[in-house]
């Protein structure tokens, strides 16, 4: 690393280089492959839905690019930033939402947000302006000193949201974000997630198993079994099969 | 000015702190175990466990003199494994994620999440000692200060054992296993409650097992601590144990050997 994970980089990663670049990733455990060669790339801007039923490897290849664990083979680079080698730099750059809900609930959602701004190195100061403005963002704060144990279950996942924005990350891993919520919080937190991207400059990688989450337009990652089946538009994915959910089922051999 | 390490570090330490606070349950039951031993157990064996005079002590000493440093360590060890609980369960519930994607080197995380759990013992220990001083046993002035680096040190090996152990555990509930092979063992099969040289006299094995156990060289250096002296082998000891424990949690917690390559989904 150089110098403080919280200070500005004094070795420049390339500006332009992609927000997330999967390379050849493989990845088992024991005698389990749950990663085969899996490669994508996700653009600066963009949102991109990895798409894959429960087993895929969703969370597996998620637990990689946060570095939780190392992959057995391939390399991953967020923002230009090696995971393996400058794991540091490549966390700073991440924002993260996990797939089971992590805020601490003996603590208000003021105490989560600072401890998470202390674990990116900001200062009280500047922790407390960008805690407001992040709240303001996915519209709790008027929620900052409520405990989180209290907030409703999409209030939860906006709060952990505003939390993985503390740090102004250059990409968001969403992983199955809206699970376990209603109709109604589910779309009020997709709108969040691509409202971040066209006003706070980042760009997002949400895992997810529903297809009506995904949008013509939105950038597709198709895993399944460890393997990407396809990738690219979802437009362009769904025109083999008529639609998206005909194309998935065709693409992993489950059509009827 | 404050760099990014200590604001990370005091941001760690602070949430343990609110925890703990809010837990006023266990701030009692921390209390609470070692003053059953001083007014219940102590008590009770004063009468039938003499104590001849015995370094760091320049005089016959009553049993609950004896006993408080032992007393000391114990809360340091349930401390420890209170902690390995709490990794255990931040693992769980998610919330060990959080800590572990910060952009910090994960020695670091570890270490600051472990110092701040110790930190928060010796404020327990402090009230321990403070209620003991109430009851007869005051050890000198100095004592008071010269225990607290022995305390720190004490705190941070048996913490870093419980991280170790955290990383062996996968499940809550496997927990009551380490009360049963871990803390009891250490406890009683030390100079916590009775000194080496009596153990001696009833079973020369179960003496040579406790001048092994690294809990006796905790209570030891607390020991002497506490009376304003240095026991160079405890110091030694329980220095080369946290090297030993702390290494072993940071390789279990490293991304690409221990812990974590077991499957989550």
């Amino acid at each position: 690393m150089t110098g403080s994970p919280g200070a500005p980089l004094t070795s420049g990663a390339p500006d332009l280089a992609p927000a997330l670049v999967v390379a050849d990733v493989s990845h088992s455990f024991g005698e389990v492959q749950a990663l085969k060669g899996v490669s994508f790339t996700v653009a600066r801007g963009a949102f991109t839905a990895l798409l894959g039923v429960n087993g895929a490897g969703k969370t597996t290849l998620f637990s990689l690019i946060t570095r939780l664990y190392d992959s057995t083979s391939g390399t991953i680079a967020v923002a230009g930033f090696d995971a393996r080698r400058a794991p540091g730099e490549a966390l700073a750059r991440l924002g993260v939402v996990f797939q089971t809900r992590a805020l601490d609930t003996d603590l208000t959602l003021r105490q989560n947000l600072r401890y998470h701004a202390a674990l990116h190195g900001i200062a009280r100061r500047p922790a407390e302006a960008r805690i407001a403005e992040v709240l303001a963002l996915v519209d709790l704060a008027d929620r900052i000193d409520q405990r989180t144990a209290a907030l409703s279950g999409g209030q939860q996942r906006r709060a952990e949201i505003a939390r993985a924005l503390l740090h102004r990350p250059e990409l968001l891993l969403l992983d199955e974000a809206t699970a376990g919520l209603d109709v109604r919080a589910r779309a009020e937190v997709l709108a969040l997630v691509r409202r971040l991207i066209r006003h706070e400059n980042v760009s997002a990688l949400f895992a997810t198993h529903v297809m009506d989450e995904i949008e013509p337009a939105d950038n597709v990652v198709l895993l399944h079994r460890g393997e990407v089946l396809a990738r690219g538009r979802a437009d362009s994915i769904a025109a083999a099969g008529g639609d998206l959910t005909s194309a998935f089922l065709s693409l992993t051999g489950q059509a009827a | 000015m404050r760099t990014g390490w200590t604001i990370a570090f005091s941001g760690i330490a602070r949430r343990e702190v609110l925890r703990f606070a809010r837990q006023r349950e266990r701030f009692l039951a921390a209390l609470v175990r070692p003053l059953v031993w001083l007014f219940i157990f102590a008590a009770g064996f004063r009468s039938v466990l003499g104590l001849s005079i015995t370094a760091p002590y320049e005089t016959y000493v009553l049993y609950e003199v004896y006993v408080v440093p032992g007393l000391c360590a114990m809360i340091q060890l349930f401390n420890g494994m209170q902690s390995s609980l709490s990794m255990v369960y931040d693992r769980e519930t998610g919330a060990m994620r959080t800590l572990l994607v910060s952009p910090y080197p994960r020695w670091f995380l570890l270490g600051a999440k472990l110092v701040a759990g110790v930190l928060v013992s010796i404020l327990q220990v402090y009230a321990f000692l403070g209620i003991a001083w109430l009851w007869g046993v005051k050890p000198p002035a100095i004592g008071w200060a010269a225990v607290l680096p022995a305390l720190l040190l004490a705190g941070v090996m048996l913490g870093s054992l419980g991280l170790l152990i955290s990383s062996t555990i996968r499940q809550l509930e496997n927990f009551a296993g380490v009360m049963n092979f871990v803390i009891f063992p250490m406890f009683f099969a030390s100079s916590a409650l009775y000194p080496l040289w009596r153990m001696k006299e009833s079973s020369v094995l179960l003496h040579d097992i406790s001048a092994l156990n690294p809990f006796t060289s905790a209570v030891e250096l607390i020991r002497f601590a506490l009376y304003g002296q240095v026991n160079v082998t405890a110091l030694a000891v329980v220095a080369g144990c946290t090297v030993v424990f702390f290494g072993g949690t940071v390789f279990m917690y490293d991304p690409a050997k221990g812990l974590w390559r077991k499957r989550t989904g």
